[in-house]
């Protein structure tokens, strides 16, 4: 094989990549009663897909990263109400707004690692969400952000009660994100990023600008984080300070490494186990189900390194070559 | 007389009361084949660090041909012609060897930050990766996990990664570190197959190698020049002997 086809090759669309878009139909038909959580599954995978960008990739910390997430949602919330209601332009001002947080953050975050990074990125999330409770004019503080009405997609469909359009429309702005995501992983730029990734000190010494790449994806990761945030406010039609809290942040770090980081799909899997068990746990007993997924994280870590894609590449890999 | 390809001028350096480089003046003519010895301890890669930019001098300058380049960060340096290798494996231990060279390739062409094309779009810079592949041999184990990979080939890759930068001045830290001695003639060889414009300072321990190899060699003592001057000189020098074996007498 040349170069050049092997390159090639690496982005080609595997059949397993197929299967698992056909699959994500399957809730039309065969679980038309969970389509909200469907739904639900749709943006979690979006927010873990955004984090899976600069942690997975380019081996940036961050405990802090639902701050884009619920500046997205504010935004789109805000905008909505005061605005007007038109979703898909809803969508582009959460993810612009937390793009512009992004960049603004991306210079101090492009000159930390490690620990200092988990500090900083925590911390502000946390002044976010008190800024966020401290402006209840704005953001209606702990009772909630109400009065957001989204318009009908495309003046034809109405997001129902029954959740079909909310799945659709979560799925479909999903799919177009991740084509973009699968896009920049195969480009120079997703090379890069995995070399800042593998060795830190070794890219000034082949003439790369690491700070200028991480600045550039943080922005990126930030815009999807957003965009998930102002789906989640269109499709609920409400948004709360949960959006901005520790919880969703370290959530979104638990879906990742469970399925994977560092892998396209790794999100998706992680955010799909993670909000069905959440589900499922918290039907049998609403207090204790973190008990369960704790339990769950910590036999992954320890039994699969690099989450259950992690597991299940490396399972296949041996399977075929014997 | 023409510039020389790199130069240092009363270059300083100090690790708070301890002083790693004394008043460093080299001068490497364009081409040169220069090897940088000295025992342990002596400030040899301090020396490579402070040139590269990863350590700030204390005084001096640093010139890469006429360009004054003594304040600029590491990766300017890289843009500007001047590369190194590391002494340990400092390498992308997570990409294949082609993936890695290409990396270097799509950063010295500046297209390293085009996140909406795929690399199979960028077909140049992969043959060029190829390319500096086969040179060194690798180009049989370029779709290999660089940590999978036999550790002299990782001393190669180390090379490679620099050459990709398409280096005027190259600096080899030890190039044949920890490789057996039966195959660090390999390494060498590769190096000396380099292009004859390409100037080369190289650290090397082994003074059979550095016979054979270099045109020039500098003595590095304490931090300072010792001496320096052609292989024979060298050989010839009581002073260096001594240094080497650890007879110089003190006071």
């Amino acid at each position: 094989m040349t170069p050049q086809a092997y390159m090639r090759a690496q982005s080609r669309w595997h059949p397993l990549e197929i299967a698992f878009w056909l699959a994500t139909l399957l809730p039309f038909v065969i679980f038309p009663d969970y389509l909200s959580l469907a739904s639900q599954i749709a943006v979690a995978a979006l927010f873990a897909l955004s984090l899976d960008l600069i942690l997975g990739y380019a081996g940036i910390v961050s405990l802090g990263h639902a701050a884009f997430f619920g500046t997205g949602a504010y935004a789109a919330g805000i905008f909505s109400k005061f605005v007007w209601g038109e979703p898909f332009s809803g969508l582009i001002v959460g993810a612009a707004v937390a793009a512009l947080l992004g960049y603004a953050m991306s210079f101090i975050i492009a000159r930390f690692r490690h620990l200092t990074l988990i500090m900083i990125t925590l911390g502000l999330g946390l002044l976010l969400r008190e800024a966020a409770n401290s402006a209840g004019w704005l953001t209606g503080g702990a009772d909630g952000f109400q009065g957001i009405s989204i318009w009908q997609i495309l003046g034809l469909f109405k997001f129902d009660l029954f959740g079909t359009t909310q799945y659709a429309y979560s799925l479909s702005v999903l799919f177009i994100v991740f084509l973009g995501a699968r896009r920049l992983i195969y480009s120079p730029f997703g090379l890069a990023l995995r070399g800042i990734r593998e060795n830190w000190v070794r890219m000034p010494a082949i003439g790369a600008s690491s700070r200028t790449h991480i600045r550039k994806i943080y922005t990126i990761a930030a815009a999807i984080a957003g965009t998930a945030g102002a789906v989640i406010a269109q499709t609920t039609q409400t948004v709360s300070l949960e959006a901005l809290s520790f919880e969703r942040s370290a959530d979104v770090l638990v879906m990742l490494v469970l399925g994977g980081a560092g892998r396209l799909y790794g999100g998706l899997i992680g955010a799909a186990i993670f909000m069905t068990a959440r589900d499922q746990f918290s039907g049998i007993a609403p207090q204790y189900w973190y008990f369960w997924i704790g339990l769950l994280l910590v036999a992954v870590v320890m039994v699969l390194p690099n989450g259950i894609l992690g597991g299940l590449s490396q399972f296949y890999r041996r399977w075929r070559g014997k | 007389m023409s510039v020389p390809a790199l130069s240092t001028r009363s270059l300083c350096k100090a690790f708070g009361s301890l002083p790693v480089a004394r008043d460093i003046a080299i001068n490497l003519p364009v081409g040169a084949r220069y090897a940088l010895i000295g025992p342990n301890g002596a400030g040899k890669t301090t020396l490579i660090d402070l040139m590269t930019g990863m350590l700030a001098p204390n005084a001096g300058q640093i010139l890469l041909g006429e360009e004054d380049i003594t304040a600029l960060g590491p990766e300017e340096r890289v843009r500007r012609g001047l590369a190194r290798t590391f002494q340990i494996n400092t390498l992308f231990a997570g990409l294949n060897a082609l993936e890695a060279v290409t990396l270097a390739v799509t950063e010295r062409r500046g297209v390293s930050g085009e996140f909406w094309r795929g690399l199979g779009s960028h077909g140049e810079a992969i043959d060029e990766a190829y390319e500096i592949l086969s040179k060194l041999k690798l180009s049989d184990f370029c779709y290999q996990t660089t940590r999978e990979l036999p550790y002299g080939r990782q001393r190669l890759l180390e090379i490679a990664l620099a050459l990709a930068t398409q280096p005027k001045v190259l600096l080899l830290d030890e190039p044949a570190a920890g490789v057996p001695p039966e195959e660090s003639g390999e390494v060498f060889e590769a190096v000396a197959g380099l292009s004859d414009d390409l100037t080369l300072l190289f650290i090397e321990h082994d003074m059979h190698v550095v016979f054979r190899f270099a045109s020039h060699i500098i003595v590095l003592v304490g931090g300072a020049i010792f001496t320096e001057g052609t292989p024979a000189e060298i050989a010839a020098d009581p002073g260096v002997r001594e240094v080497y074996l650890g007879k110089r007498k003190h006071g």
